[in-house]
């Protein structure tokens, strides 16, 4: 008896296959499922609401803060968390480590999902959504904006990761052909992938630029793309570490062998890069500091809130991911990890909405219908994913036709593996 | 009540003002040189309002609050149905009244962040808002270093609303419709190196009645709306640390940095892809297995997640 099913066989037909996979697996009164469920259907009330009636009638938003929760967490967040695909495609596909293999795909389909939803998210932001494809279709390019080319990284590289994905998709529709085709398309996405998100990572924070005089001076500084890559490099290695220790209990019976051995040399791997890009980025914060002669802000309440963020949720960390991966201490490392994106997290919304506008006598706080709409777009996103890696070859092991792969996900895989019945 | 009020402010203002007068700038015709702009003189406004009448009357806004009856008591910013708004400071000089409304910056902040244009500088100067093409993302709202450009937060179709100089009517050969209405001649319309010469003439004719400090002739890069004051503009609420440069230049160097980075990565991605490529070894490892053979040869050009 197997928990997890299998990828598909030339003799089942195609319909019967999608109408046996579409079926939910497992238990359906979990308390994951409860709490998830009741977020998704609250958020769907609120937004009816938002739609019908404007965004005040659900968001705390104001002429003063136009950008409120929605943009600051879900998508500068969301975004800077997803950084962990192109990270690791660029480490597999480009510098060829191989180490890093078995986890590229869970880890592109996170990335995808988190730009599918959070991004999208973008669309519940905007007052007028049935226009957002003006600056697509080219009748109005207003090429002086960063958000236009953030506009058309978020469509790229959806579609870029989708490309990398793609394969995994074949293999579940047992499509051999096609898979070859698309494997084939592999290295030119991932090349076009980091291309665009080293530029839409730091144009996240070049959006912000223009709003010299309404951001503190200690979070300005014209280093503020800069800082958003180098942070979402390491804000992408930790939801990796974080994200990857989860769902590798969560979903057991998809871990290929493996992907299960190497499990943690992967983690105590990553967390050894993340450690290192953190103490660059810590030299960035430093020469933005004496750069900016902005030593006269250290005193008072926000230095002291800027403090909280620079030692003690990125020096800190730092010193946590590096000793753990000395010591090959998991639990540091994790600690380090979620620390990381707290970090990471504070530093955005910092930006957006707390440093912003710090001296407005009143300041943005999100509603609790803003909260549970975010909630539901992070539940919306674990379902979808927790579908595809129940279906999916995306942890390993793959179909054992697919074995012209150059490193598979799970070279130990036994051939029988697609023949479970 | 009111009306009788306003009127009685407007008869007091004319009946102080005009007297001094110089004669005003002459408004230009539309074709001629340099944008459209208006000088503000605060020196001259008694707060009446008849501007934010008139802009409400014209646009087909609703009339503006005059609840607190001509005392001025609260400060009441511009919002999205009224475009314009006159407020009171209590300064080293006595009091005096600021109108507020868009600058009209030379290069905004505002049309430069917009991604579909729908925020447009026009070549005659007045920045305009284009409801076909804004998709409401409120980006002209974080940028605009004087939090002009307000939003229908209350409506299913929001739109952005802000002053626009009256480019309808300056089509129409019109004055804006405050300027027109203001009875004290606060307000002068015409081309901007115009009305900076007749700043400059005001300040050094009357030194003792004006700071010598045009506000928006260098702020943000150079504004369409331009005031002279008595009274140094940091006691009157103006953002007085503002950039001399014009705010887009903060995203230039990003937006150069583009195109390079675009080129550059993929290139040197490729190079470091190569010299990592151990082919030889695989070759040896990888011994074509089973009937998919090619597929091999399909993985070692193309690779895949």
């Amino acid at each position: 008896m197997r928990a997890m099913s299998e990828a598909r066989r030339p003799s089942d037909g195609l319909w019967a296959f999608l109408r046996r996979e579409l079926r939910p697996k497992g238990k359906l009164i979990t308390p994951f499922n409860v709490i998830t469920l009741a977020l998704m259907l609250s958020g769907a009330v609120i937004l009816f609401f938002r739609f019908t009636r404007g965004l005040g009638a659900v968001t705390n938003l104001s002429q003063d803060f136009p950008w409120g929760l929605w943009i600051g967490f879900d998508v500068m967040t969301g975004v800077a968390f997803a950084g962990g695909a192109y990270v690791l495609t660029f480490m597999v596909y480009i510098l060829r480590i191989e180490k890093y293999h078995p986890i590229v795909r869970v880890t592109v389909l996170n990335g995808f999902l988190a730009y599918v939803f959070y991004a999208g998210a973008l669309l519940l932001d905007l007052g007028r959504p049935w226009n957002v494809v003006n600056p697509i279709i080219g009748n109005s390019f207003g090429l002086s904006s960063v958000l236009f080319l953030v506009a058309w990284h978020f469509m790229l590289y959806m579609m870029a990761e989708l490309v990398e994905f793609s394969p995994a998709v074949a293999e579940w529709l047992g499509w051999k052909r096609i898979r070859k085709v698309l494997a084939g398309l592999t290295v030119g996405t991932v090349i076009l992938g980091v291309t665009l998100s080293t530029l839409h990572q730091s144009a996240l924070g070049a959006l912000y630029l223009m709003a010299k005089p309404k951001i503190h001076p200690l979070w300005y500084s014209e280093f503020i793309p800069i800082l958003f890559f180098v942070s979402s490099i390491f804000a992408g290695l930790s939801m990796v570490i974080f994200e990857g220790s989860i769902s590798h209990k969560v979903f057991q019976t998809r871990v290929g062998k493996h992907l299960a051995k190497s499990h943690d040399d992967i983690l105590i791997g990553l967390a050894r890069i993340a450690g290192g890009v953190m103490f660059v980025y810590l030299f960035f914060e430093v020469l933005k500091l004496i750069h900016g002669q902005k030593w006269q802000y250290l005193h008072g309440p926000w230095a002291a809130w800027y403090a909280l963020e620079i030692v003690g949720l990125v020096a800190l960390p730092m010193v946590l991911l590096i000793t753990g991966s000395r010591r090959r201490d998991l639990t540091m490392i994790k600690t380090g990890a979620v620390l990381t994106l707290l970090g990471v997290l504070l530093n955005r919304l910092n930006i957006s909405v707390i440093a912003f506008k710090w001296y407005a006598p009143v300041h943005y706080v999100p509603t609790l219908m803003e909260v549970v709409v975010t909630g539901a777009v992070i539940s919306a996103e674990l379902w979808v994913f927790r579908w595809v890696v129940n279906r999916m070859p995306v942890m390993g092991p793959d179909p054992d036709w697919a074995e012209d792969r150059a490193v598979s996900t799970d070279a130990a895989a036994p051939a029988g593996a697609g023949t479970g019945s | 009540m009111e009306f009788n009020r306003r009127s009685l402010f407007k008869l007091a203002g004319v009946a102080g003002g005009t007297a001094l007068l110089p004669e005003k700038a002459e408004a230009t015709t539309r074709d001629a040189g340099g944008d459209d702009a208006i000088l503000i003189d605060l020196t001259r406004c008694v707060g009446c309002r008849t501007c934010e009448e008139s802009c409400a009357e014209a646009h087909g806004l609703p009339d503006p609050d005059w609840s607190d009856d001509f005392s001025y008591e609260s400060f009441r910013p511009t919002t999205e149905t009224q475009w314009t708004a006159v407020n009171r400071y209590e300064t080293s000089k006595g009091e005096v009244f600021v109108k507020r409304q868009c600058m009209h910056c030379l290069q905004p902040a505002c049309s430069a962040a917009c991604l579909t244009k729908a925020m447009y500088k026009t070549e005659e100067g007045p920045v305009i808002w284009r409801e076909s093409k804004c998709m409401g993302c409120r980006f002209c709202m974080v940028s605009c270093p004087f939090d002009v450009p307000k939003f229908e937060y209350n409506s299913a179709v929001p739109k952005i609303q802000k002053c626009r100089m009256c480019f309808e009517r300056l089509e129409k050969g019109q004055l804006p419709v405050c300027v027109e209405n203001c009875p004290n001649e606060a307000l002068t319309f015409g081309k901007r190196d115009d009305l900076l010469r007749e700043a400059r003439k005001r300040i050094v004719e009357n030194p003792d009645d004006y700071v010598d400090h045009i506000y928006g002739e260098h702020e943000a890069g150079g504004t369409g709306v331009l005031y002279i004051s008595a009274v140094p503009f940091d006691e009157l609420g103006f953002r007085t640390d503002l950039d001399a440069e014009a705010y887009p230049e903060l995203t230039r160097d990003f937006l150069t940095a583009v195109p390079m980075v675009l080129v550059a990565w993929p290139a040197m991605m490729l190079a470091m892809r190569r010299a990592g490529d151990h082919s030889d070894e695989e070759e040896a490892r990888e011994a074509p297995r089973g009937e998919l053979a090619a597929d091999v040869v399909g993985a070692r050009i193309g690779k895949e997640v």
